[in-house]
């Protein structure tokens, strides 16, 4: 029998495929309004309070107050953890990825408890690491690093901005690695046998063929890094975010005050929930500012490998 | 000099002293697992001469011709056993120096690789990696591999633009000419023309003959007249044997096997 598209037994009939068509498509709806509400009601509950001053100072007295409240610490802040944790992520985790995918042999059980490790590692909550920072960064390297250099008093066993850094660059090391080694297996065959067999070692094809072949999915992987670190609190909760601090921070030794943090503050610690709402959902909506922008960044500066890599020189 | 359009094979061999063998075979056998792709081969291709691999698919002609230059390195699980030499010396050993090995001896792909930068990089990365630096030698050097491999004359103007913009036969020819560009003394090539157009493989038929003064030449391919028209001997493979070899004109027009016979006049099964 020819098929002329009617409904037969044993297959969805157009009933059902509508049916199907019509949860899928409600889910994907239900995630626009989701959305829509969440930066709806940030953009329209912050918008009032935001303001020139508020982020471009810093608060004098009671940050509860919309009339003194202000966020510039917490911006640079949460900017320079970022910062400095894409620093210390992005080296350790290509270079990780490149020793997996490059060097190490892949039935080895080495390799395998590596690769083990890395999945289990992705799966810790974030508090955990922040117990983690506390106990390995700060008690015990911190703590060290003070008694080897003899001065009174903790200036390296203390939370910082330096330890908090380095606990986020832990927590997203294998988001990292993972990008990379997917970026570097995607690299072709041909360029690497190209390279081979012009009698370049393999150190050199993969600095200088691989990897920058390779540069956009290892963007795309800080990208991610990024994302997960900015809106985290609690790996620094321990390791480095302060309550309320005079001035800003100096040196990576020096605590610092973060956007998420502060959030958390203002929205429990506050003495008149209704008065400190408009500044809650303004330092929200510079939260969500700060990373949409950093990713802006990040995805143009990809965009533009990718383009050159394709096109140009 | 241009190659005769025709099938009178390759322009007269002239009697070579039989010690001109570049590269020497004996008894070569490759596994890849536990699958014999080669089985003991024992082969002397002539120096400055074009020498066709054929066979049919599956043969074993490419496991061959990447013994020579060792890229079958880079495939897990690969025994060989035998013995291949270039210009005399082993290059199966474990302490043979694999780089200095593929810089006398280039290799063109069946899939043509350029490099994802642009055309002047791609030749300048391979004078790189050999230490050449110097601006006026790699100018030099670039213009020279691109004139030998018959594209000046198209990129002199674009040597800045991406290699990919390049037509497919363009990308090849660049290939050859990132591979001459170190002066390598033998050019290994993989089916170079399987997939261009009859035009652009024309091109790459007349660059071979070209080469063939300078170069000791072996090329793998599945087209019998292009084996005929460029080449001066050729071997017949088959499932991993070396079934003849000979003169083109010899394995061609009289070939002393049945099963060779069978192939290059297309009656295989
Ligand atoms: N990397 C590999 N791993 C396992 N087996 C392989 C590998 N490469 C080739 N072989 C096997 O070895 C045999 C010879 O392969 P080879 O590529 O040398 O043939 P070929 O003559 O070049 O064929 P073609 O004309 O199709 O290119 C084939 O049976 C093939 O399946
Ligand atoms: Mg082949």
């Amino acid at each position: 029998m020819r098929d002329h598209g009617f409904p037969s037994p044993g297959r969805p009939s157009s009933a059902a495929s509508a049916l199907g068509i019509a949860t899928t498509g409600l889910a994907t709806a239900l995630i626009l309004v989701l959305l829509a509400v969440i930066l709806g009601t940030v953009v329209l509950q912050g918008w009032p309070a935001l303001s020139w001053r508020f982020v471009s100072t810093v608060p004098r007295r009671d940050f509860f107050d919309p009339q003194s409240a202000a966020v510039l610490p917490m911006i640079i802040g949460t900017t320079t953890r970022i910062l400095l944790m894409t620093v210390f992520v992005m080296p350790v985790g290509v270079i990780t990825a490149v020793y997996l995918s490059e060097y190490a042999r892949a039935d080895s059980p080495y390799t395998h408890a590596v690769r083990v490790a890395i999945g289990n590692l992705a799966g810790v909550p974030s508090i955990v690491f922040g117990l983690f920072g506390l106990g390995f960064f700060i008690n015990f390297l911190g703590r060290n690093l003070d008694r080897l250099a003899g001065t009174s008093g903790p200036h390296w066993g203390q939370p910082s901005l330096l330890w908090a850094s380095l606990t986020l660059a832990v927590m997203t090391l294998p988001v990292v690695i993972v990008a990379t080694e997917e970026a570097l297996r995607a690299t072709p065959t041909g360029l690497r046998e190209a390279s081979l067999a012009l009698g370049a070692t393999k150190l050199e094809t993969i600095l200088c063929i691989v990897l920058p072949q390779a540069l956009p999915g290892i963007l795309t992987g800080g990208i991610l890094a990024v994302s997960r670190a900015a809106g985290e609190v609690a790996p620094i909760l321990f390791t480095g975010a302060a309550y309320y601090m005079a001035s800003l921070p100096q040196k990576p030794t020096d605590q610092f005050m973060d956007l998420g943090y502060h959030t958390y503050i203002l929205a429990t610690q506050s003495p008149n929930i209704e008065r400190t709402r408009p500044i809650l959902f303004a330092t929200v909506l510079v939260l969500l500012a700060l990373t949409f922008s950093l990713n802006a960044v990040a995805i143009l500066v990809r965009a533009r490998l990718r383009r050159t890599g394709r096109d140009i020189a | 000099m241009s190659p005769q359009p025709h099938q009178d094979p390759a322009p007269p061999v002239p009697a070579d002293p039989p010690h001109a063998e570049v590269i020497r075979t004996r008894d070569l056998t490759l596994h890849y697992g536990a699958v014999r792709a080669l089985n003991g081969i024992t082969l002397g291709i002539p120096r400055h001469r074009v020498t066709s691999f054929i066979g049919p698919s599956g043969c074993g002609k490419s496991s061959l011709l990447r013994c020579f230059n060792r890229m079958n390195d880079l495939i897990d699980n690969v025994r060989i056993a035998g013995h291949c030499e270039v210009e005399g010396e082993d290059v199966l050993g474990r302490d043979v120096d694999v780089i200095g090995l593929r810089k006398r001896v280039g290799m063109v792909f069946q899939r043509s690789n350029p490099f994802p930068r642009s055309i002047h990089e791609n030749i300048a990365y391979a004078l790189r990696i050999h230490g050449i630096r110097d601006r006026a030698a790699v100018e030099e050097t670039v213009e020279r591999s691109l004139r030998a491999a018959a594209l000046w004359d198209e990129v002199k103007d674009r040597l800045d633009e991406s290699a990919l913009r390049l037509s497919g036969g363009q990308q090849q020819r660049l290939c050859i000419a990132r591979a001459i560009a170190i002066r390598p003394q033998i050019l290994l090539m993989d089916e170079p023309a399987s997939a261009l157009d009859p035009t652009a493989t024309t091109r790459i038929e007349e660059l071979i003959l070209e080469l063939r003064r300078d170069y000791t030449i072996v090329i793998v391919t599945h087209n019998m007249q292009q084996a005929t028209r460029i080449s001066d001997f050729t071997a017949f493979f088959y499932l991993g044997e070396l079934v003849e070899f000979g003169t083109s004109a010899q394995v061609f027009t009289h070939p002393a096997h049945r099963q060779t016979e069978d192939y290059v006049t297309g009656r295989f099964g």
